[in-house]
């Protein structure tokens, strides 16, 4: 089906987490009418088991509906939904990249919010026409006019004649729908041009291949065109191509610039379609690609064994399975002392990798045990070799290094005045370099720091939350790698170093970091029969130490009226929890522990 | 006669005066109608199911609770009526009820004696007033002196005392001071269960020390009187059958090893637990279905594996000091003991948790009861060392396969 470009509205919904995004957007497919009632189960662009439960979108879902507008002429919208994290920034870039506008969600009674603005400014920096959303107007707190003045004080959009909606209830969703016909433009671009488009997300299908998700920015593309992707290369024949119902892929003859669809071409790998990449006629090529490629790259690394080692070949084949959806999923085998055979996977931060050790648990049923996240650092040898370290049970003799570097990001935080002060010295702790401060509306200020990427990848976003009431938001690029003096803190535990436990931190932190680890630690190990020292060392020397006690006693004294099952779950308890262990000498670990570097600032 | 196969009976009384502080059984204060209604319920459940036990003979009775001199004498006597009606009730079956002080008058303990009752249990718990009042007791040690010597006087040749140790501001001293004056008792009593507090969740006693309102003994305290204990007792003649039960020989509880033996038992009353062949069964928690209909309550019938009758067997076996015997595994399952266990009792032998002994107490234990013997196999059993004993949870548990 050959479409009026003017008849077209490319849009994306942005909004601060539960503002109601999700929400509007289900109710969007549903007056639109593709979908029944019926048919509508909540939330209907989260798709994935996983995001459903956590309330966020992990990868960007895309829809097409028809609207039939108050002049009588059918629309196809094309609602693309945006990854919420900052892990994901790069993905929500391209996402945004791919629309022409945006609908900007606020809620009545919070009114805006740290992420609302860093949103809509991202949406701004694509250049995407904003029009503002007030939503959860049926709730008792809510206070629209005073939302709308703080929305054109703030964000200086106007906002005057915002629909005034409850998404949950479905008020006032027609007002949307006009308002998406009206306030955002058409698509344009030459359908005889030469191919030009976008790739903002792909998606393995085991029948089809790759799934090419494209916003068509000039030409053509049907069946038969011959597709190369610029960026990566690959070469392929498309075999069909056509647009998104909810939650269904409906073929069509051809995507002309304007439309918004998918491609499929024999694909293999999703490698072969980076997210930012174009795809054009290899016969006729396009002058130059689509600005903003980067090649995606992990930022954090980890290792990932099966607690139980026998497991080794089903981690492998789900880690493949899982690849072959996400391309920013790196991994590679490795072998622990402690832990046996596993893998040191790459990710592209903490939130991505949370999501991939669920993922795994849940729909692969694997039992994991994953050591401390870390980055890359860059190991000069004296010989003149340069290493990159996602391992530091791989670091070489201190004798052989020359010396160490570590990433370092250029990070931007917006927060109100109030909390400056607690922000800025939180960034102090980090080892942030202050590179200086602007003030946004008089009560708003952004923040510049450098900061280690090993600084942020644990906690920081939650620190920061706390630290300003999550009334701060934070974006950072990889600014490069800077010379840093490091050292590797190692583990012993009942005098038995283990590898899994190692971490490489920052000298001035090091003592620091090995006293709260022992102290982590000792809460985590449970008491044997024996005591077990905990040690913390660097090069040798112990740093720190704590001791868990034996246990001496351990005994059900009463057991009554003969409930013997009621004494067996007792026991079995007991030896449940011995599952989630891993032996190491004579101590059992529990798998977490794994994580403790991870929690060093709960307290 | 002696060729039916042997049967237990616990019969459960659910009412007490007033909760304890610790206590998380199934067990609250009633009024005498329902009390009565319930007593009725128990004689029909027991009327109802003697036909199925035409074969068996019975034992021991063991009348518990809550606190079962908390019902009239004389239905406590309608009930053995009925079970001498219903089950072949043997001559020498130890017949046992347990007893608070300060429920008990003179003519209550005459009509058990009457009824044949010829074991009592007291709950003692402290010869201390101020932790008997912290534990939430209703009665001072005074009044179990009283109960004591009126039960010694209308004929009660073996009572048992139960105690706690590890109990709120409890010192070492005053857990020794405890025992002593119980073993002063003239006579002393014939056996003694030594527990320490457990804090079962859902306790007031459990919230409190979560609150940090209470001065509990720590653990390395705990364990000393555990170990003091066992010294004290057995320089006074008592020796250590099970984990916390200790007895003058031939006054272990019969009714009570015969749960770790894996005797048969059938549990009346509500939520009491049975073991029949190899099903386990118990029934059900509600006193108003029970009302309703003793007969229909049973519930969570659980047919036992091979497997699980070999933890049982484990795991209940080691609960008694003379612990379990290898040719009786092999004899009930066919196997060898090493060969299902092999490399979990080599790890304990090796950490001194586990020994193997010569058979030790076969000429005394149960000396009073004609017949044990006989079933005994002799030659080498496998128990839990001292040190394995206060760490017993962690030796069990490892027995689960």
């Amino acid at each position: 089906m050959t479409a009026d470009q003017s008849r077209i509205r490319n849009f994306c919904i942005v909004a601060h987490i539960d503002h109601g995004k999700s929400t509007l957007a289900d109710r969007i497919i549903e007056k639109t009418g593709l979908l029944t009632s019926r048919e509508m189960q909540a939330q209907v662009l989260d798709n994935m088991e996983l995001e459903r439960e956590r309330g966020i979108t992990i990868k960007a879902q895309t829809v097409r509906t028809v609207y039939k507008a108050q002049d009588g002429e059918e629309y196809i919208f094309n609602l693309i939904d945006t990854p919420g994290h900052v892990d994901f920034n790069y993905e929500v870039s391209r996402s945004l990249a791919a629309c022409d506008g945006a609908i900007l969600v606020v809620d009545a009674a919070q009114g805006i919010e740290a992420q609302t603005l860093a949103n809509v400014y991202l949406a701004l920096d694509h250049d995407l026409d904003v029009f503002p959303v007030i939503n959860k107007i049926d709730l008792p707190s809510a206070d629209p006019q005073r939302v709308i003045e703080e929305i054109e004080d703030v964000i200086g959009i106007e906002a005057q004649d915002a629909p005034l909606i409850s998404a949950k209830n479905g008020i006032g969703i027609e007002e949307v729908l006009e308002q998406v016909v009206k306030k955002i433009p058409a698509p344009s671009g030459d359908p005889a041009g030469a191919l030009q488009a976008l790739i903002f997300d792909s998606l393995y299908d085991s029948y089809k291949g790759v799934i090419i998700f494209c916003r068509i920015m000039e030409g053509t593309v049907k069946r038969g065109t011959r597709i190369r992707m610029m960026a990566t290369g690959a070469r392929q024949e498309v075999v069909e191509v056509g647009y998104f119902g909810a939650g269904q892929f409906i073929p069509c003859e051809e995507l002309s610039a304007g439309m918004v669809g998918y491609i499929t071409a024999s694909i293999k790998n999703v490698k072969d379609t980076a997210v930012g990449d174009t795809v054009t006629d290899d016969d006729r090529p396009c002058a130059e690609p689509l600005p903003g490629y980067k090649k995606v790259q992990s930022m954090v690394y980890c290792g990932m064994y099966p607690a139980d080692g026998a497991k080794y070949p089903d981690l492998r084949d789900a880690l493949e399975k899982l690849q072959l959806n996400d391309a920013s999923l790196h991994y590679e085998p490795e072998t622990s002392v402690a832990l046996g055979f596993g893998f040191r996977c790459g990710f592209l931060g903490l939130l991505h990798l949370e999501v991939i050790q669920e993922r795994l648990e849940r729909e692969y049923n694997l039992d994991l045990v994953t050591t401390a996240p870390g980055v890359i650092y860059k190991v000069h040898r004296t010989n003149g070799e340069v290493i990159e370290l996602t391992n530091p049970s791989n670091l070489p003799d201190p004798s052989e290094i020359e010396y160490m570097e570590e990433p370092v990001v250029s990070a931007e935080i917006m927060v109100t005045s109030e909390y400056i002060g607690s922000i800025m010295e939180l960034c102090q702790e980090r080892r942030g370099r202050y590179l200086g401060m602007e003030y946004i509306e008089g009560t708003r200020a952004l923040l510049k720091y450098e900061l280690p990427l090993n600084e942020i990848i644990y906690d920081f976003f939650d620190a920061l939350k706390s630290r300003s009431r999550g009334y701060a938001s934070f974006d950072y690029d990889i600014k490069g790698y800077e010379q840093s003096r490091l050292v590797k803190l190692d583990i012993l535990i009942n005098r038995e170093e283990v590898d899994a436990l190692s971490f490489i931190v920052h000298a001035d932190s090091a003592y620091e970091r090995g006293r709260k680890m022992c102290e982590k630690l000792k809460d985590e190990i449970p008491r044997h029969l024996f005591e077990i020292p905990i040690q913390a060392a660097v090069g040798g020397k112990i740093i720190a130490r704590e001791t868990v006690k034996a246990v001496r006693k351990d005994v059900l004294a009463k057991c009554y009226g003969g409930d013997i099952t009621r004494k067996k779950k007792l026991l079995e308890k007991q030896k449940e929890g011995k599952k989630r262990m891993r032996q190491i000498g004579n101590v059992e670990i529990p798998q977490k522990a794994f994580m403790s570097v991870l929690k060093l600032d709960d307290k | 006669m002696t060729n039916k196969r042997e049967l237990e009976l616990y019969f459960h009384i659910p009412f007490c005066i007033r909760k304890c502080l610790y206590c998380d059984f199934l067990s609250a204060p009633a009024d005498r109608r329902t009390k009565e209604r319930y007593m009725e319920a128990l004689l029909r459940e027991t009327r109802g199911r003697a036909g199925d036990y035409r074969d068996y003979r019975v034992v021991s009775v063991f009348i518990g609770g809550g606190t079962p001199s908390t019902v009239s004498p004389e239905q406590i006597a309608g009930l053995l009526k009925t079970v001498r009606e219903g089950f072949g009730l043997a001559e020498d079956a130890e017949i046992t009820i347990e007893v608070n002080p300060g429920t008990v008058d003179e003519n209550r303990l005459r009509l058990y004696r009457r009824a044949g009752i010829n074991r009592l249990s007291i709950g003692l718990q402290s010869a201390e007033d101020r932790e008997l009042e912290a534990l939430g007791r209703i009665h001072t040690y005074g009044q179990f002196l009283e109960t004591y010597h009126m039960a010694r006087e209308c004929g009660f040749s073996n009572i048992n005392v139960d105690l706690m140790s590890a109990l709120p501001g409890q010192t070492l001293s005053g857990w020794m001071g405890t025992l002593g004056r119980v073993l002063a008792l003239e006579p002393a009593p014939e056996h003694i269960s030594a527990y320490s507090l457990i804090l079962e969740e859902g306790t007031p006693l459990y919230e409190m020390a979560e609150r940090g309102e209470l001065q509990l003994p720590d653990e390395e305290c705990d364990r000393l009187m555990y170990e003091k204990t066992e010294e004290l007792l057995r320089s006074a003649g008592y020796h250590r059958y099970e984990i916390s039960n200790y007895a003058r020989p031939g006054y272990e509880c019969r009714h009570n090893c015969g749960y770790w033996r894996r005797r048969e038992y059938l549990g009346l009353g509500i939520g009491a637990a049975s073991l029949i062949g190899d099903c386990r069964f118990r029934n059900g928690d509600s006193l108003t279905a029970y009302l309703e209909d003793p007969l229909g309550s049973r519930e969570e019938v659980q047919e036992l594996t091979l497997q699980e009758r070999m933890e049982e067997f484990m795991f209940l076996g080691l609960r008694l000091t003379e612990g379990v015997s290898p040719a009786e595994f092999r004899e009930a399952f066919g196997k060898d003991m090493e060969e299902a266990y092999g490399t979990v009792i080599e790890r304990n032998l090796r950490e001194g948790l586990l020994e193997y002994r010569e058979e030790e107490y076969p000429d005394r234990m149960f000396a009073r009861h004609g017949g044990e013997r006989s079933e005994r196999t002799g030659g080498r059993r496998l128990a839990l060392t001292k040190k394995g004993i206060d760490v017993s949870n962690r030796v069990m548990a490892q027995f689960l396969l």
